[in-house]
């Protein structure tokens, strides 16, 4: 487990005592996070890792999560995808359900803190207590929904506009609402497997034993095999790359084996290589974030050709390793990638061979870049700018004025 | 005797305005309208993110109307605002304002609409500005001091209080001239903070406070 000074290497000693001087102001208050799974998802993830470091910089952050059946998890799953935009049933009865379900847990829940912090959909009713209890409550939005279905996103909305203020990851997320809203983007930890250094034995090790050859040139991309990740573009740019120029690619992700689509992605993909030897498709297992970080570090050159996506926090990891990155402006990609100075932005198969061509050819513009994306990465997307950010929001619930002195 | 110099940080929290444009009309509508920590923002968030950079990307507005509408003509116009001249952040509003108007006047073409997921989203910020336990009282300890502190305490001191907070000059500048520093005062005045990084800033003036006092 992770300590918070174990991070003053990566960011310096004076950027951990600003966490340090902000924690002090908290001293005090209970920070009470809730959200629906305690494993599993990106949320328990983020949570598991920053509640520990949130606690040894003394805030008294606290977890709890909300039960339901099965009925209710069906629902919320519902809601989750009509907030992508896709159309799906979520009757009256459903979210009445869904409202039953939150006020029981509401009356079992021992809500009793300074602040609520409520992630996501699926406890978004508890705010309901409000009107008793009092109180700061936030609302935090991890999802993507840039075209939520208007009848999902109303109901939300009544529960939204209750809260003292609700968090959005990116820019595009945001809606006209009558509370405050604060943008926080999702962050990596530099210090877990899929992010440590590496040693150059673990590098060559994870190759070998994948038949990858470090000594020529080799073009990634890490993501589960979905279609919005194009991975089958992914292999036509690659295509066009290799009638020029030797270089390998490698596809590597996991994805759950009883997900239909993913194994039918994965099929395609395997059509799409076949017969081509520099070609490597890796289904990796759940808990291979050694290999990944291996496979990043001997990349030449990192892709996420992703068609539609919430964050891409792959673009980030990639970054955090200086590497080159070629990435769609799409989702939160932008944000992670000024083009030109710390990557390079695409928006077609075409697009992403010449600009594998152009890094491939100019490794010293290539390095800058990375470099430059790393720097990036270090400034704004590692876990203690998001801690930073979560202390201020939460200081900022006792303040009016845009320009605060502590 | 001047008092001591108190060194402080700030850290910003991004808040969202709802608000996005997907023209250049749009754009200078937002403009007008956002409030001015929104302008600062969109002015200077580059600086902060990018501090590692040089020469860094240029402000949102001009990113935005090159890279999305692909209006490099107005973009250049807009990148090349010189923001150290402007003391007040309306001031560099309406600079904005007027660069967008001329351009909508001058155009016979039609105009641009940005691609989906290009739109531009009008941002915010709230500041936090925290007393660090740094007090110098001489030069020796005021460089002592600014080598080890945050680029956030650094940005604040010299970018924030001067156009955020509208003191017109730079924290170090109004020290160094209480002290009766008056060349050194002058020369951290002169300097332009928006075509460096902030780590080579620090050096520049690291390097000014050693020239005029303690080389003395």
């Amino acid at each position: 487990m992770s300590r918070i000074d174990d991070y003053v290497p990566v960011v310096g000693a004076s950027e951990v005592e600003e966490l340090r001087l902000l924690a002090a102001r908290l001293e005090g208050k209970i920070v009470r996070n809730v959200n629906s799974t305690a494993v599993g998802g990106g949320v328990a993830e983020i949570l598991t890792r920053m509640l520990p470091l949130l606690k040894d910089l003394g805030v008294d952050a606290r977890w709890d999560v909300i039960k339901g059946n099965e009925r209710f998890f069906a629902v919320t799953k519902n809601m989750h995808n009509a907030l992508h935009g896709m159309d799906v049933p979520v009757t009256g009865d459903d979210l009445d359900f869904f409202v039953d379900v939150n006020r029981q847990n509401a009356a079992e829940m021992d809500l009793a803190s300074d602040i609520l912090f409520i992630h996501d959909p699926q406890p978004i009713a508890l705010v309901e207590r409000k009107r008793d209890l009092g109180r700061k409550w936030v609302w935090r939005c991890h999802i993507d929904f840039t075209d939520p279905r208007p009848e999902v996103w109303d109901f939300l909305k009544g529960y939204i506009e209750r809260y003292d203020g609700a968090v959005f990851s990116a820019p595009a997320f945001s809606r006209p609402l009558s509370v405050r809203q604060v943008l926080i983007s999702p962050s990596i930890d530099p210090l877990s497997d899929k992010n440590r250094e590496l040693s150059e034995e673990e590098i060559d090790r994870v190759c070998t034993k994948h038949g990858v050859d470090r000594g020529r040139p080799i073009v990634t991309q890490i993501s589960r095999f979905d279609y919005l990740k194009d991975p089958v573009g992914v292999v036509k740019a690659y295509r066009m790359v290799k009638e020029h120029m030797d270089c390998q690619l490698v596809l590597a992700g996991g994805g759950a084996t009883d997900d239909p689509e993913g194994l039918r992605v994965l099929a395609d993909v395997r059509r799409e290589a076949e017969g081509d030897p520099d070609i490597f498709v890796l289904f990796l297992p759940p808990g291979s974030d050694v290999e990944i970080n291996a496979l990043q570090r001997a990349s030449s050159v990192v892709l996420q050709k992703s068609l539609k996506e919430g964050f891409g926090l792959t673009v980030a990891e990639a970054l955090w390793k200086a590497k080159p990155m070629i990435a769609s402006a799409v989702g939160g990609i932008p944000l992670q990638i000024a083009h030109k100075y710390s990557g390079i932005l695409t928006r077609s198969i075409e697009g992403t061979a010449f600009w594998i061509k152009q890094l491939l050819q100019e490794p010293g513009y290539a390095r800058r870049l990375g470099v430059n994306g790393k720097e990036h990465i270090r400034a704004n997307y590692l876990i203690t700018r998001h801690i930073r950010d979560y202390l201020l929001l939460f200081l900022s619930l006792y303040f009016e004025k845009d320009v605060i002195r502590l | 005797m001047s008092e001591p110099f108190q060194f402080q940080t700030r850290l910003n929290l991004v808040e969202l305005l709802g608000r996005r444009a997907t023209t250049v009309r749009e754009l200078l509508d937002g403009i007008r309208e956002v409030p001015a920590a929104s302008i600062y923002h969109h002015t200077h968030r580059f600086l902060q993110q990018h501090h590692f950079l040089s020469p860094e990307p240029p402000n949102d507005f001009a990113y935005w109307v090159s890279g999305a509408l692909g209006l490099d003509d107005i973009g250049e116009r807009l990148a090349s605002v010189d923001t150290v001249r402007y003391r007040r952040i309306n001031d560099l509003r309406t600079r904005y304002v007027k660069i967008l108007e001329e351009a909508l006047a001058a155009r016979r073409n039609s105009w641009p609409v940005c691609q989906e997921n290009d739109e531009f989203h009008f941002l915010s910020c709230r500041m936090f500005i925290i007393p660090l336990p740094a007090i110098a009282r001489d030069a020796d300890e005021f460089l002592d001091i600014l080598r080890r502190i945050s680029v956030n305490s650094l940005y604040y001191h010299v970018f924030e209080s001067r156009l955020q907070m509208e003191r017109g000059e730079n924290d170090f500048a109004v020290w160094f001239e209480a002290r009766g520093n008056r060349e050194l005062a002058d020369a951290l005045s002169r300097l332009d903070p928006y075509t460096i990084t902030l780590e080579g800033l620090r050096q520049e003036i690291i390097g000014l406070v050693r020239r005029h006092v303690q080389d003395r």
